[in-house]
């Protein structure tokens, strides 16, 4: 096993598969009316859907790294760490659907696992930046990728360390500092997380595009910074609900407003910049880099929206929410990760039927998640004119009449799981084969 | 040492990591100059409510300030809006509804988790209907 990245790469394509199942099942609650027991129950589906979704997004940006790291050099030193982060990052999922399958919870929301298995997971990242500063050549300019990354990996472990605080009293003692830091925390963690994302997504626009020049430019380092400022400040905009100190508030609104404006310019530009690549022959990992792009735009106007206090009031705590998360998730961060899936390991097809068919598909997921959107927010509505006390509903009624839009939940999130799920099964397949790309 | 292409750049980058160092801390010191109002005996019940919480992972289905998941109600202002009525909390707890499991509990566990509901009740207001929006995009609390 002389390539550890390649193996977080699977175990990543092995939990996102996971997940669309889990998510899958989770679903089918939203049409039933009495409990399930176990593994079954909502209780459990959704917390192994969302860890599998996150836990999977975060084991692809670490495996994509490594791989394109461990090209750079080749020591015993590098490879010890490689197997011991491996090594660790395991025995903690292991730990983690350990902890799932029992019933064994105690964690909070997005991780409710056992928190001892956090330990592993937090190990696996310390070894994980000695090995990135260990393989990065530190006398060199970086391209703004190479700053994402170590970004990434330095935010990740403060914020995971301040994900368990509330292990200690004196952090429980006041709720409301207490959801304070547990809102933070999540906002940054997944701002974390796209930072490696993202990085990896600026490293295929220079590989594609064949041009260096991009990974140095102004532009790219206002988009880093941009990304920075969002994982540090932009976390407010989840709690305004919550009476917390009032110049939090203040500083979410003002932060989010700002940012949306920049991101927007960039996106813009940058969108031009990918017009002139050379498309063809990378075919694929340049079809869902757009695709990225495009779900960038659509939740950003979104995210613009939501932001805004007296919209977010009426939007927060419905599928609304949960539309943006899965939309994010899906449409920006695995979008990106089959991009570099099929960089390094299928960029081209040689037969015209196989293009023809994987294209179809690629079509299929992007309606379907569509649809899948479009269902949340339908239900999201439905609720958020409830919550507004424009219906006299109990609870349980206003969640019955939303039976046609729920059911188009289920049926397009099965579709998009069949599909999605298709090329996640490809991707996983093409992994073992030899015909890949390697990395630089 | 790797540099950014400016040195304008990196004073910028410590500058931002020097605000957000500060207000991280900023937050964690919340609670030591503002100490709530309870007895140790209660604010033990309400920390260990809060772990109850966790260990049935009841926000799996319900939030808190809008915060958590979906099937089920918000539960942060339940306790006044069932005019306090503990039993009948507990009896729903203890059978469930709808997609709501039973919960088998500890009678020390149902206790911390109602003395949790009850001070979380006190700490705010998450019900929709009692805000106000306004004309610069933020609300404020009317009732
Ligand atoms: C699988 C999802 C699920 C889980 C887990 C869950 N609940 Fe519920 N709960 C519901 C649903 C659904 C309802 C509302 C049913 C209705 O009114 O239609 C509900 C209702 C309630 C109510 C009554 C609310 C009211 O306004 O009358 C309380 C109190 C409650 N749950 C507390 C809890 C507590 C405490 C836990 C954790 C120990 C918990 N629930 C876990 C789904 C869940
Ligand atoms: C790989 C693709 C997917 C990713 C990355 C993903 C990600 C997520 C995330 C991050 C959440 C948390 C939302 C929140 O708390 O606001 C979530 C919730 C959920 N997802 Fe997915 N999801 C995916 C696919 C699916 C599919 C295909 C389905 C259904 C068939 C599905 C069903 C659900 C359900 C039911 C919830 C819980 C909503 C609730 O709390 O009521 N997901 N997903």
């Amino acid at each position: 096993m002389k390539n550890t990245g390649i193996w977080f790469v699977r175990i990543a394509f092995v939990l996102l598969i996971a997940g669309l199942l889990f998510g899958h099942l989770a679903s089918e609650s939203y049409n039933q009316t009495t409990a399930k027991d176990g593994v079954m129950g909502f209780l459990s589906l959704r917390p192994l859907h969302v860890s599998c979704a996150y836990l999977g997004i975060i084991s692809a940006g670490i495996g994509f790294v490594s791989m394109i790291l461990q090209s750079r050099k080749s020591t015993t030193f590098g490879r010890r760490l490689q197997y011991i982060q491996l090594a660790l990052w395991v025995l903690a999922l292991t730990g983690i659907f350990h902890s799932y399958f029992t019933g064994n919870f105690g964690g909070r929301e997005y991780w409710e696992f056992d928190p001892i298995w956090a330990i592993p997971l937090f190990l696996s990242f310390i070894v994980f930046l000695i090995y990135f500063l260990h393989q990065v050549e530190l006398k060199e300019k970086w391209p703004v990728y190479q700053w994402m990354w170590l970004t990434g990996i330095i935010f990740f472990i403060f914020t995971f360390v301040e994900n368990y605080l509330w292990v200690i009293p004196y952090f429980r003692a006041q709720f409301i500092t207490d959801m304070t830091i547990q809102w933070k925390v999540n906002g940054s963690l997944v701002g974390a997380v796209n930072q490696l994302i993202y990085g990896v997504a600026f490293y295929l626009m220079e590989k594609i595009s064949g041009n260096n020049k991009t990974s140095f430019q102004k532009l790219s380092y206002a988009f880093y910074f941009l990304g920075l400022f969002n994982l540090m400040f932009n976390w407010g905009h989840h709690i305004y609900l919550l009476p917390t100190e009032k110049y939090i508030h203040y500083i979410a609104y003002g932060v989010s407003m700002t940012e949306w404006i920049i991101l927007l310019r960039i996106f813009y530009k940058w969108s031009g910049q990918i017009k002139e690549n050379k498309q063809h022959y990378f075919f694929f990992p340049y079809r869902f880099l757009m695709a990225a792009d495009y779900w960038v735009i659509i939740n950003l106007a979104m995210g613009i929206l939501m932001s805004i206090p007296a919209i977010n009031l009426y939007t927060h705590g419905t599928h609304i929410t949960v539309g943006h998360a899965m939309g994010t998730t899906i449409g920006i961060n695995v979008m990106i990760i089959l991009a570099s899936a099929f960089y390094f390991f299928k960029p081209s097809f040689k037969n015209g039927k196989a293009l023809k068919f994987n294209s179809t598909l690629f079509w299929i997921v992007q309606g379907t998640l569509f649809l899948f959107l479009i269902s949340l927010m339908g239900m999201g509505v439905h609720r958020a004119i409830w919550q507004a006390g424009l219906s006299t509903d109990s609870f349980s009624q206003m969640m019955d009449g939303s039976k046609t839009w729920s059911l188009s939940f289920i049926t397009a999130g099965l579709l998009l799981a069949v599909s999605m799920g298709y090329f996640f099964v490809y991707i996983l397949v093409q992994s073992w084969r030899k015909n890949r790309c390697p990395a630089d | 040492m790797a540099t950014f292409p400016q040195i304008r750049t990196r004073h910028f980058f410590v500058f931002l990591v020097c605000c957000f160092l500060t207000y991280s801390f900023w937050i964690y010191s919340v609670p030591y100059f503002k100490p709530n109002q309870l007895t140790s005996r209660e604010q033990n019940l309400v920390s260990e409510g809060r772990l109850v919480l966790q260990k049935y992972n009841c926000h799996t289905c319900h939030q808190i300030y809008g915060l958590g998941g979906y099937l089920g109600p918000d539960l942060t202002n339940v306790y006044s809006r069932r005019n306090q009525n503990e039993d009948y909390l507990k009896a729903i707890i203890h059978s469930g509804v709808r997609q709501m499991p039973a919960f088998k509990m500890s009678e020390l566990e149902m206790t911390s988790l109602l003395a949790f509901l009850k001070n979380l009740d006190a700490t705010g207001n998450a019900d929709v209907t009692k805000y106000q929006p306004e004309s610069i995009g933020t609300f404020t609390l009317t009732k």
